[in-house]
């Protein structure tokens, strides 16, 4: 499923292939056909990507579906096997050493040096970026401080926790202000603090008009700090849209009404099917009920009639579908037993961009 | 976030050190290439324990050989020493070499190389910065034969400048073939196989070599490995510098030698370097 995607999202207009190709402002990253092969395996196959300028852009997908390959390939750090690449309007392999000193990349593994300290591991880079001796060390410091590691800068860094590794790294990814950070699932593997503090400093990274490409497994972190998303499987993108774009291409939200009174459960039923014109189901709760819905106004009038009946209502909520279906729905391998309903939206997942643009 | 310690991060504070400070300009091959060296003594500083091979490895060789062979081959161990000292500092110091390749095999592993080649820096300092550091560890091991040596009661008959000109010749030597073991260092898979390659290479590379007896002795076909081997010819030039004898040919061809590994295995090590991954 989801497979006969086969559109491909290359502006006819711009020609993005062609040399003579001028990015149209705004564009951080735009990729076309990336395809990357490792002998037999095919990690990247036929990768489209356009990443606006000053935005978190979330790269979704489960293990093994190429998002650290692509990452890799955009950083200037893997060859294309095929297709092309323009980071900022320099191509990825013919100007890497203009990507090079624009981008900056925190790979999935600490990619700090564990037998330093963490002061030298930043002195390390800010001597590497250019800065002269001291200006590195107070550098160094400022960068410390900022990400509340000063008082573990003088330890090496395999004492470090998780979470103080992934600041330092982090911290070693804006030695230089870049204009595109690429993170590589920054957030696997952290306590939920430490989750907080990475995308507390994402945020500080975008309000400071850097661009930010992640990549994640979590659906939620996406959901929180993505602008953009583009879902990934099998080295290709199977959707990309904003986050409410995904949602409601793959189908609609859900409410949920609890009622006060067990007894007026049938009553408020058939209220609410006429109200919504959709099938209302009883929940095992005896006072829930949920209807598939995403029109706003009427779920307003359904419950201003149920109050017009005298049906109690205890709470409601109008919830979008979650990210985690969205993506079960696209890959059309779900973690949980497949939803019926969900698996006939599949194959509008390629309509995304089109909806998006 | 409701309740704040010491180690929360301030949104304020991130946004204020990323336009806090002016772009550098772009460091230059030396600077970078020094970093690493920097970088490579941090190690040693962090991880003693590394130095190993440069102290207890070349003190054992050179005790074992000498009381081993000396008594056998040159009729007394003072006089055997003479010979066998500059022999077992090119061998220990080849043999060390290797070390270079496992350093670097290592670090690609755990993926600290990923930053460094994401950096926009002459891209050969990663690997020349850490030979340079090597230079260090060889001198290190060079130093303690050499003590240990006159102790024992090894007596440089060209005195203090033929030592310092034939440990000179030994470091030229030394990085020409680390280049070799970095070629490695990036191609091999893992640091075992790299290992049992290496050894391979290196104990039939030391040990078919004139450093414990004279060619003159052995079979034809080995004696003819022998007269090939660059080994041969450092020694040689070792002991004459040491010595006072005059070894211009024997210096010559180590230096073509070396300079002929360099024009071989840099560009191949730069090329996987590129390719690699």
């Amino acid at each position: 499923m989801a497979t006969n995607d086969t559109r491909r999202p290359v502006d006819a207009e711009t020609g993005l292939e062609s040399p003579a190709w001028v990015p149209p402002s705004g564009l951080a990253i735009e990729a076309a056909g990336l395809v990357k092969h490792f002998g037999e395996t095919v990690a990247v196959d036929g990768l489209d990507l356009r990443v606006p300028s000053g935005m978190v852009y979330g790269v979704l997908g489960p293990n093994g579906a190429g998002k650290t390959t692509a990452i890799r390939m955009l950083a200037t750090l893997l060859r294309p096997t095929e297709g092309s690449a323009r980071v900022f309007g320099h191509d990825i392999v013919d100007e890497a050493d203009a990507v090079r000193s624009r981008v900056s990349m925190t790979g999935q593994f600490a990619s700090v040096d564990e037998d330093l300290t963490g002061f030298e591991n930043l002195v390390l880079l800010c001597r590497l970026w250019g800065h002269p001796r001291r200006a590195a060390k107070k550098r160094a410091s400022e960068l410390l401080e900022a990400f509340g590691l000063a008082d573990a800068g003088a330890r090496q860094v395999k004492t470090y926790s998780g979470g103080m590794r992934r600041r330092l790294d982090i911290a070693a990814s804006i030695v230089v202000t870049p204009e595109l950070i690429f993170l590589d699932e920054p957030t696997t593997g952290l306590d939920p603090r430490s989750r907080n503090q990475v995308w507390e400093i994402v945020r500080a990274l975008v309000a400071a008009g850097t661009t930010v490409l992640l990549t994640t497994q979590y659906l939620d972190e996406a959901d929180q700090l993505a602008d953009r998303i583009a879902v990934i499987d099998r080295g290709r993108v199977i959707a990309e849209g904003t986050s409410t774009q995904l949602k409601a291409s793959v189908g609609s939200g859900a409410l949920h009404v609890r009622l006060l009174d067990p007894d007026q459960r049938p009553e408020a039923e058939g209220l609410l099917t006429r109200a919504l014109d959709v099938a209302v189901r009883a929940e095992a709760d005896p006072v829930a009920l949920s209807a598939r819905t995403s029109d706003p106004e009427r779920v307003a009038q359904a419950l201003t009639e149920l109050a017009r009946a005298g049906v109690g209502v205890a709470s409601f909520a109008l919830g979008q579908p979650s990210l985690d279906e969205v993506f079960l729905a696209l890959t059309g391998r779900p973690a949980e037993p497949a939803n019926p309903e969900l698996e006939g939206e599949t194959s509008r997942g390629p309509t995304i961009e089109e909806a998006s643009t | 976030m409701s309740i704040s310690t010491p180690e929360e991060v301030a949104q304020e504070a991130v946004r204020s050190v990323l336009s806090s400070t002016a772009r550098p300009p772009r460091p230059d091959a030396l600077v970078t290439s020094l970093t690493f060296w920097w970088r490579a003594m941090l190690k040693i500083k962090h991880v003693p324990e590394q130095l190993f091979d440069v102290t207890a490895f070349p003190v054992m060789f050179l005790l074992m050989f000498t009381y081993l062979f000396g008594g056998a081959l040159a009729g007394s161990t003072g006089a055997y020493l003479q010979e066998v000292l500059p022999g077992i500092l090119a061998m220990t110091v080849a043999m060390i070499t290797m070390y270079t390749g496992l350093t670097l095999n290592r670090d690609i592993q755990k993926g600290v190389h990923d930053r460094f080649r994401s950096l926009p820096i002459w891209r050969p300092s990663t690997l020349v910065g850490p030979l340079l550091a090597d230079g260090v560890r060889y001198t290190l091991a060079a130093a303690v034969i050499l003590v240990l040596g006159l102790i024992l009661g090894f007596r440089p008959g060209a005195g203090p400048m033929g030592v310092v000109a034939s440990v000179g010749l030994l470091l030229v030597f030394a990085f020409a073939l680390s280049w070799v073991w970095t070629m490695l260092g990036i191609v091999m898979r893992s640091e075992n196989a790299l290992m049992g390659l290496s050894m391979m290479i290196l104990f039939p590379l030391t040990f078919i070599s004139n450093v414990f007896v004279p060619p003159e002795t052995l079979p034809r076909w080995l004696e003819a490995f022998v007269d090939v081997n660059p080994i041969t010819h450092l020694v040689t030039a070792m002991r004459g510098l040491v010595h006072g004898h005059s070894v211009t040919g024997e210096i010559g061809i180590v230096l073509v030698v070396s300079a002929g590994l360099v024009a071989v295995f840099g560009p191949l090590t730069m090329y996987v370097y590129r390719k690699k991954a």
